[in-house]
């Protein structure tokens, strides 16, 4: 006997039920990253030699993880529309080309921290530091937690199976995505 | 139609999906070389105007908010404001630099090398 998740047989107010778990997911995901950076942004208010602390992060590399994102983006609405019209081995590709950016970023990311350690940032260097690690290192923890989910998603889909777990991991995917939007800015831009 | 798909939902092809994606590239490289002038304002408008930008044109077109239930980006919007509450309840403590009985006495380390120490408040 065989049994499906019961995300894959209800729609609860006409919203399958794996998506109304994943957007309520998001819903709590708001909060969170909200919270943060809300706390970020009084607190820069305040200091205002953050923005000295700032000029010592690398504005491209950051400006690259955001195209790296973006672009990842795309591959992951595009595998979304190839799941939509039941061609589940070209999501599973698609979905691997936006696992490839998550791994693009977490490099550069890892690069970036390695300098800045090295120089003798760290989250103990003051408030603003504090803040970039605890922000940076939340979204990139994010960012590790979709490529496994996403690279589990690939497996069935490659096989054309639960092809709407395509649209959940890629709706996460891009509510990443946006978070990193607004975190670029305050911890690279505003200097 | 698939389990998946929005009811009646008018899709985009994959060639919009691709222009979208150039605006937002654009809208990156406007937010990267905008704020390179120096004018605080302009820096403003640039880097976060735009962002709020970029992410409007995500939610809508990648996440697809333009054609879920409405209700979907109402829950979203009610924790966006929970945010405001939060900030508008917390800032004007923390903005603030001395109360009733409290001062604060925190200064930030120098920018250079991280060994510098934190102080505290009270």
């Amino acid at each position: 006997m065989t049994s499906r998740p019961i995300a894959t047989t209800r729609s609860v107010m006409e919203v399958p039920t794996g998506r109304l778990a994943m957007w309520w997911v998001l819903a709590s995901e708001t909060v969170l990253f909200g919270g943060l950076l809300g706390s970020y942004v009084m607190m820069r208010l305040r200091h205002d030699a953050w923005a000295d602390q700032a000029a010592n992060t690398n504005t491209w590399a950051g400006a690259f993880n955001t195209l790296v994102l973006l672009t990842s983006s795309l591959s992951a609405v595009l595998a979304h529309q190839a799941a939509e019209r039941g061609d589940g081995p070209k999501a599973a590709r698609l979905l691997r080309y936006t696992i490839l950016g998550g791994g693009v970023f977490l490099t550069v990311k890892a690069f970036e921290w390695t300098h800045e350690i090295t120089e003798g940032f760290t989250v103990t260097s003051g408030l603003f530091w504090s803040f970039y690690y605890t922000a940076a290192g939340l979204h990139g923890a994010h960012v590790a937690a979709g490529m496994v989910i996403m690279f589990i998603v690939s497996l069935t889909a490659a096989r054309n199976e639960e092809l709407h777990r395509v649209e959940n991991i890629g709706i996460y995917w891009h509510f990443v995505d946006v978070v990193w939007i607004f975190l670029f800015p305050l911890l690279y831009i505003a200097k | 139609m698939p389990e998946h798909a929005h009811a009646a939902a008018p899709r985009h092809d994959e060639t919009s999906y691709v222009a979208i994606w150039g605006v937002l590239c654009v809208l990156l490289g406007v937010s990267v070389l905008g704020p390179m002038a120096g004018i605080r304002f302009l820096t403003l408008i640039t880097a976060f105007g735009i962002a709020i930008v970029k992410a409007y044109m995500v939610c809508r077109y990648f996440m697809h908010l333009n054609i879920e239930k409405k209700w979907v980006a109402y829950i979203l919007g009610f924790m966006l404001a929970l945010m405001l509450v939060f900030f508008g309840g917390v800032a004007p403590d923390v903005l603030r630099h001395e109360g009733l009985r409290w001062q604060k006495t925190y200064v930030e380390p120098a920018t250079l090398g991280g060994a510098a120490t934190s102080g505290g408040e009270r």
